[in-house]
């Protein structure tokens, strides 16, 4: 294919892909943010004026970052998941192993879907987020940039996952068994500075902590790791991913009898 | 002779669980064709346009589409081929117009050209007044043309279709044949069709293919194929061996061995006159049994098919109020 015909080919994809969560927002947009209104409710304001101060901050304004990030790594993973398993339970997969494409641009394509849906969701629970407090950012092209990677790493597993399911209930196995403890545990919701050493080592496994601290200190300016080393690793992170999902697509892996 | 628009060779299909699905099959569509490949169920016919169409992947062997091998170069392989599959495999929820604008979309094609040819293949297949619901809500027939306009949005020289007609009715089966002969006499395009109705092939192709346990029958024209349906042959045991073929005025002879004869008999042709030929040359026979067919057998099958088919309609029809 022409670059210009693989431009239409990606752009077909990713506005099918995002046309797909606006036409269903209320299982795509709006659980999220009700929920997301909740926490800020219930632990930012009501419980967080028990608390007092975080790593030097009040409560709320350490929990937007880390909560922004949750959204937005559910919500990547989950629409690429749900959205590549339907397509592949529907066999409208079909359409596209039929035509040209290459394997990398469908995987590209969902990914930029859930892109979009992740860091959509992230916008609005950022909106909301300012009815809470107010909030600045310190580093604001690291804070973008870090959540753009985070959720292209995870648009990028759900389609490993999605591959691999054979039937609904396996989408849903990963985000809830492992997906939402790691970000639970991943410093959302309190400092790891908090913890006694050995659960510090623990946490210091969880690849989620990285990313709900870089992002936090885009935002506060301060992070219970070293900034650099969380990038690297995100981006490493990425590059196997990727290449493993096109190995597994190339191969037909759940796809091709 | 031109490049075949499809050239198969030595294909075989090992499934996961062990099925071999087609054992090494050989096969070429001229371009311009109108082909049938025709079987009964479970004969390999979805397994090999799977494959062909690279949704199935090949144990073996090699494809080549308009010259192009799919070992090489399977994208530039696509452009060439519009597939109707067996199965309703678009996106229940989308809408008509959007499923094939997005077709067109994955071959690159621009909006500003994809849109006028959606609307005149949809308005050809009786489906522009439905565009703008969603695909669900279609009869059964209307997702069949759906997915004719669908393979047809990037102009492909070689459509195949995986049993276009199982499940529409009478009325919107002639059309949808009209059409079908429509593309492929003013387009050209080569259309390959698998179906186990004979009628079918009969009624649309000229020339045909047979597959039943994963290898291919008989390749011949479809005109061909009726003759030898309308054929039998019959082997005749000899009391004593012969010196030479004996002539029977009408009938082909065969010496089969010394001591027996395939006589191969047209439908309205007399056995007595075998019998009275062969008496003439004092040739005395002990025994008489018509030759067991392979595509006999298969026809056969695909009858018994066709009727528990037929069966289980009516039966539907009954049941509903
Ligand atoms: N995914 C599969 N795994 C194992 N066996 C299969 C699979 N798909 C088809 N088969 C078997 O392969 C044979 C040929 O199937 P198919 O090509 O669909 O036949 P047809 O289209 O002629 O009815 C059948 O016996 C079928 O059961
Ligand atoms: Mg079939």
């Amino acid at each position: 294919m022409s670059p210009t015909q693989i431009a239409i080919a990606l752009w077909t994809l990713v506005h099918k892909e995002i046309k797909r969560f606006m036409r269903i927002w209320p299982q795509t947009l709006l659980p999220p943010s009700i929920t997301m209104t909740m926490y800020f409710i219930i632990f930012g304001n009501l419980i967080g004026s028990r608390i007092g101060d975080m790593d030097g901050f009040s409560y709320m304004d350490f929990i937007v970052p880390g909560l922004i990030m949750m959204a937005v790594i559910t919500n990547s993973y989950s629409n690429v998941a749900s959205s590549f398993f339907s397509n592949k339970f529907q066999r409208s997969i079909e359409e596209m192993m039929v035509s040209p494409m290459p394997n990398w641009v469908i995987l590209a394509g969902f990914v930029l879907g859930g892109m979009a849906r992740g860091l959509g969701v992230g916008l609005i629970v950022t909106i909301v987020s300012l009815f809470f407090t107010r909030i600045s950012m310190v580093h604001p092209l690291l804070t973008i940039f870090v959540v753009v990677l985070t959720s292209a790493l995870f648009s990028i597993g759900g389609f490993i996952n999605a591959l691999l399911a054979d039937k609904f209930d396996d989408i849903s196995i990963v985000p809830t068994f492992i997906l939402t403890p790691l970000t639970y545990l991943g410093g959302v919701f309190y400092s790891i500075s908090m913890l006694p050493a050995l659960w510090q080592g623990v946490s210091m496994l969880n690849p989620i902590l990285y990313m709900v601290n870089v992002f936090r200190y885009g935002f506060l300016g301060v992070s219970d790791i070293p900034v650099v080393w969380a990038l690297s690793a995100i981006v490493a992170f990425i590059v196997v991913l990727f290449g493993i999902a096109l190995w597994m697509l190339d191969r037909g892996k759940g796809i091709r009898s | 002779m031109a490049t075949p628009a499809l050239s198969i060779r030595g294909l075989t299909k090992v499934y996961g669980n062990g099925f071999h699905a087609l054992k090494g099959i050989d096969l070429d569509v001229q371009q311009g064709d109108f082909f049938a490949l025709l079987g009964p169920n479970g004969a390999g016919k979805s397994t090999t346009l799977g494959v062909v169409c690279s949704l199935v992947q090949k144990s073996a062997g090699q494809i080549s589409i308009f010259g192009i091998d799919t070992d090489r170069d399977f994208a530039r392989a696509k452009y060439h081929l519009g597939v109707v599959p067996q199965e309703f495999n678009f996106n229940q929820f989308e809408k008509v117009i959007d499923i094939v604008l997005a077709q067109a979309g994955y071959y690159g094609m621009s909006r500003s050209e994809a849109l006028p040819r959606a609307k005149r293949l949809l308005g050809d297949l009786g489906l522009w007044d439905k565009r703008d619901g969603s695909a669900r809500m279609l009869s059964g027939g209307m997702k069949r043309r759906l997915m004719i306009a669908r393979a047809l949005m990037h102009r492909p020289k070689l459509l195949i279709l995986d049993e276009p007609t199982a499940g529409v009715d009478i009325e919107l089966r002639r059309s949808m044949w009209e059409y079908l002969r429509r593309i492929n006499r003013e387009e050209g395009t080569t259309i390959i069709l698998t179906t186990h109705y004979l009628e079918e092939a009969e009624s649309l192709c000229r020339n045909v293919a047979i597959i039943n346990h994963g290898e291919i029958i008989r390749n011949t024209s479809v005109r061909a194929l009726l003759t030898e349906l309308d054929t039998e042959t019959f082997l005749f045991d000899l009391a004593a061996p012969l010196e030479a073929v004996p002539q029977i005025e009408g009938f082909e002879v065969q010496q089969i061995d010394g001591a027996q004869l395939a006589v191969m008999v047209h439908r309205g042709q007399r056995l007595n006159d075998i019998f009275a030929a062969l008496g003439e040359q004092g040739i005395e026979v002990v025994s008489m049994r018509n030759r067991a067919n392979r595509l006999e057998e298969m026809f056969v099958t695909m009858v018994e098919q066709g009727n528990a088919d037929l069966a289980r309609a009516a039966a539907a029809a009954e049941a509903r109020p």
